[in-house]
């Protein structure tokens, strides 16, 4: 069993690294604002970093629940096919995706 | 149609709601993961024999889930805290990235803005990266980010209530998250038709699963980055030779 001091200095260093890998680059950035590299990172960065997110998240899916792998990748399908078919409202098609999920990885 | 800034104080006054209810409602979906996911770190949490209040202290502290699930077993065990600190840094380096495209500029407020920066969490990010520059605004960003948080710590001290109480949580329910993101890239796809980014970040994250799947976000947003540079070198020789 951790000693408190032990859990309270991890709380400062947790606190304090994550808000500095939050705050810093902003600092930095505010003086390169107007650079060719900066301005061209902002507009090609948000697709490839998303893409990024989604497919690390569902490797993550897939490694917690190894016998899911089917439910995963047909939840992922669903997921995209509701988005596209059904007016690109994120709620439903979130909602329709982990609900397949969720089903089908129950039912197993 | 053309946008007005509003003058009278009671448009201002709804246009305010308005968007808040935006923020509010953008969170709703971010929200579905993020909840249960706070469930999941509150169970963890009692089930590794910590105390309580440490689920609502690393979630106020942090603000990062990914990262929260993984140290509860470190600090089960005690872990040297060089170890924890170099775990932070590694798993939430990726913020870095972020600053390029995070919409900071909105918000005016010093309080307001230090808040934005604190609650920059990949559902916030990734919302408002896909929403097109005219719908967004200071107000809808900073009631996501409340809400978001709320659910997150909400989430976790539900998971400690409920970690004496339930005999087996519902499995699955963090796919949520990766509907989410894969829903938003959809969409930041449809507003910015950028197929040679999401090719390169294609390329950077099948890189990174082969080489270091234990540390994949990382490995994949360090060459995504590095890749989009050498992009930036090439195109600026083409422009300069056209």
């Amino acid at each position: 069993m951790p000693s408190i001091s032990y859990l309270v200095a991890v709380l400062a260093i947790v606190f304090t690294l994550t808000l500095a890998l939050r705050a810093v680059p902003f600092a930095v950035l505010g003086r390169l604002r107007d650079s060719a590299v900066v301005t061209r990172l902002a507009v090609w960065m948000p697709v490839g970093i998303l893409a990024v997110l989604a497919v690390t998240a569902l490797h993550g899916t897939l490694t917690t629940e190894p016998r899911g792998r089917w439910c995963a990748l047909l939840a992922v399908a669903v997921t995209v096919g509701t988005h596209l078919a059904f007016g690109r409202r994120t709620i439903v098609s979130v909602g329709a995706g982990t609900a397949v999920y969720v089903l089908l990885l129950n039912a197993l | 149609m053309e946008q007005h800034t509003p003058t009278h104080p009671a448009i201002a006054a709804s246009t305010r709601r308005t968007r808040i209810s935006q923020g509010v409602r953008d969170s709703f979906s971010a929200g579905l993961g993020i909840f249960p996911l706070g469930i999941a770190l509150g169970l963890l949490i009692t089930q590794a024999g910590l105390p309580w209040w440490l689920a609502p202290a690393l979630s106020l502290a942090a603000f990062a889930g990914s990262l929260e699930l993984l140290l509860v077993g470190m600090l089960a065990s005690v872990t040297p805290l060089a170890a924890v600190a170099l775990t932070v840094f590694v798993v939430n380096f990726r913020h870095v990235f972020y600053a390029f495209s995070f919409p900071l500029h909105l918000v005016r407020h010093p309080v307001a803005r230090a808040y934005a920066v604190y609650a920059m969490i990949d559902e916030v990010y990734a919302v408002n990266a896909a929403l097109p520059e005219r719908e967004r605004s200071a107000a809808r960003l900073l009631a996501m980010q409340i809400a978001c948080e709320t659910y997150w710590v909400g989430g976790g001290l539900a998971g400690v209530v409920l970690g004496a109480a339930l005999p087996a949580p519902v499995h699955g329910l963090e796919f949520a998250l990766c509907a989410l993101f894969t829903v938003l890239t959809l969409d930041a796809f449809r507003s910015r038709r950028e197929l040679p980014s999401l090719l390169l970040a294609g390329a950077s994250v099948t890189v990174a699963l082969v080489l270091t799947p234990g540390t994949a976000l990382f490995t994949a947003l360090l060459l995504f980055v590095g890749l989009l540079l050498v992009r930036h070198a090439v195109t600026g020789r083409e422009a300069a030779h056209a």
